[in-house]
């Protein structure tokens, strides 16, 4: 039984299929990608696994769980986190209480506790606080944890950003171009957390336009272009699709 | 370090002394020791009726800086839920001859479902939308209590008993209330519920897509909201002992906003001065008789543009 699968979606804005049949599944642990070029529909597949989006048609299955017509928050309560094309920290607050947002769904805690502190309330606090500080262990942030997170750089932005995704402790992580807006140093580390990643037992699905970077860390390749499915399989075999070529790698993909 | 420079929101500059200083943990000690030695210096029943007022008008901005400040909602009809719990008090009160604090019970339940009423249905709306529909709620609850019986139409009700005869007593009955009120209010804030509250202010969708139920958040801000407004309604009817829907129109929502975004947004002390500076300062310039209210407004004006994140903004620096 695979983790994640995805058979037949479609989805349609009024006249126009963003996603016109797409299927595939993820397995437990393994590195996905989907790519395409622009408007392909690679974020709208992501949108509907995670809730946002309601397909037009289609069966999305999480372990044989529905997850269709679910609302976002019952998704990621079902092992589903995800990361945003354009970053969505949240921007005020500090980067700890960023992390900490992942943690919500495990916190112990009640309006009871909150207003009288007790133990429990406190216990849960420093448990949660540890965690984020776990987290953003593991994603090597080196910036200030306690300022407000639209302070730190760019590629440490994306880091909490991935940092607060697994706090949530997900099986299955979305991750929406990662690697983008990232110089080359960073892309490599990048590459590394995602490797990473895959070591505590999370599957990864991956949008991302650096093929260098895809081909590097994929099992398996999904392409999409203007809504359909064009090719499925391991990234050398992609590589040298005809079709893929023509869609999306163009000339380039010889030179 | 600058001290008088024009700041904006999202800019950061290092704290300046005075601010350090007002982020010690002493200052919640510091405001209510301020507010139980004030009736030595001053116990005239007009003092002690302007101090009153100012409490119940804290309670009030501790309330509406939960649904505003904590979780980003506009509501321009917050007055509502004062006239709920004020209403429910004073009605129960005079036709059932109970004593008012035998009321607050009942008062807790019908604002939270005034809460779920109003909030149910609004919740759904973003932004600007939700403020108009709460501007709306307000009115209607004003208008509906202007034109029933048992609210006791244009005229009120009147002979509301007091909670405590003895005015000085009531005024430390307020005082130790509200203070529980804020006190309440600021670990909800510090709490799991209160940071899923920032997440849905700050950013709607990626709280969603962390797992927070985003809807049932907002409804559970609104409810607490209409709690701490309803209860400071119990308060206002027995310092009055009469009410009328003349005591609730849209100046006062639009006066209790103003508290919370002159004191700063999100920061309970900050809402806490800014309540008491919007309640006591048109007393203060009493003296310019009818231009008191233009010097109000022209120093509100002043202090935004001097300082738009408020006068004591929440911060977004964590201590380690």
């Amino acid at each position: 039984m695979s983790l994640l699968s995805v058979e037949d979606l479609r989805l349609s804005f009024g006249g126009l299929a963003a996603i016109d049949g797409l299927s595939f599944s993820v397995d437990e642990a393994e590195i996905v990608s989907v790519i395409g070029p622009n408007g392909a529909g690679k974020t709208s597949a992501f949108n509907c696994v995670t809730g946002f989006y309601r397909p037009t048609s289609g069966r999305i299955t999480l372990r044989d769980k529905n997850l269709l017509g679910l609302r976002p928050s019952a998704v990621a309560g079902l092992g589903v986190a995800r990361t945003f094309q354009n970053l969505r920290l949240f921007g005020e607050l500090s980067v700890l209480d960023n992390v900490r947002a992942g943690s919500h769904l495990w916190l112990r805690q009640s309006v009871l506790d909150a207003l009288l502190h007790t133990p429990r309330y406190r216990r849960s606090e420093r448990e949660c606080t540890e965690q984020a500080h776990h987290w953003l262990d593991f994603v090597g942030l080196r910036g200030d944890r306690y300022g407000a997170a639209r302070n730190l750089p760019y590629g440490e932005q994306r880091r909490t950003e991935i940092a607060r995704a697994l706090a949530r402790r997900p099986d299955l992580l979305l991750l929406d171009e990662p690697a983008a807006g990232l110089n080359h140093g960073e892309k490599e580390e990048m590459l590394d957390l995602i490797r990473r990643i895959q070591g505590l037992g999370v599957a990864i699905v991956l949008i991302e336009h650096d093929m260098g970077l895809v081909m590097e860390v994929s099992e398996r390749v999904v392409v999409l272009n203007f809504g359909k499915e064009i090719a499925d399989g391991r990234p050398e075999d992609v590589r040298e699709n005809p079709a893929v070529i023509e869609a999306y790698l163009g000339s380039d993909a010889h030179a | 370090m600058s001290t008088t420079k024009v700041r904006r929101l999202g800019t950061d500059k290092p704290p300046t002394r005075a601010s350090r200083l007002m982020r010690n943990k002493w200052a919640g000690t510091a405001g209510l020791l301020i507010a139980l030695l004030a009736p030595f210096v001053d116990a005239t029943p007009y003092a002690l009726s302007i101090m009153t007022s100012a409490a119940i008008a804290v309670m009030l901005a501790a309330g509406l800086n939960i649904v505003v400040g904590y979780c980003g909602l506009l509501d321009l009809g917050y007055v509502a839920f004062f006239a709920v719990g004020a209403y429910t008090s004073g009605v129960l009160a005079t036709r059932f001859d109970l004593p008012l604090l035998a009321t607050v019970p009942i008062v807790i339940v019908v604002t939270v479902i005034a809460g779920i009423i109003i909030g149910a249905p609004t919740l759904r709306l973003r932004s600007d939308y939700l403020a108009i529909v709460t501007l709306g709620f307000g009115e209607i609850i004003r208008i509906t209590a202007n034109n029933l019986d048992v609210t006791g139409g244009p005229s009120g009700i009147y002979g509301i008993p007091h909670l405590v005869e003895n005015k000085v007593l009531f005024y430390y009955v307020t005082v130790v209330v509200v203070s529980l009120a804020v006190l309440g209010a600021a670990r909800l804030g510090r709490s799991r519920l209160g940071r899923a509250w920032r997440f849905v202010r700050e950013d709607e969708d990626a709280a969603e897509a962390m797992g927070v139920h985003t809807y049932r958040v907002k409804l559970a801000a609104y409810i607490a909201g209409a709690v701490w407004g309803g209860l400071a309604g119990v308060l206002f009817a027995s310092q009055l002992s009469a009410i009328s829907p003349g005591s609730f129109t849209f100046l006062q929502s639009a006066l209790v906003l103003m508290a919370v975004v002159l004191g700063g947004m999100g920061s309970m002390p900050g809402v806490v001065i800014g309540a008491v500076v919007i309640s006591l300062l048109p007393e203060v310039l009493r003296g310019l008789a009818d231009y008191r209210f233009l010097l109000f407004g022209i120093l509100l004006i002043i202090v935004m543009l001097l300082r738009p994140q408020g006068l004591w903004p929440a911060r977004s620096k964590e201590v380690s």
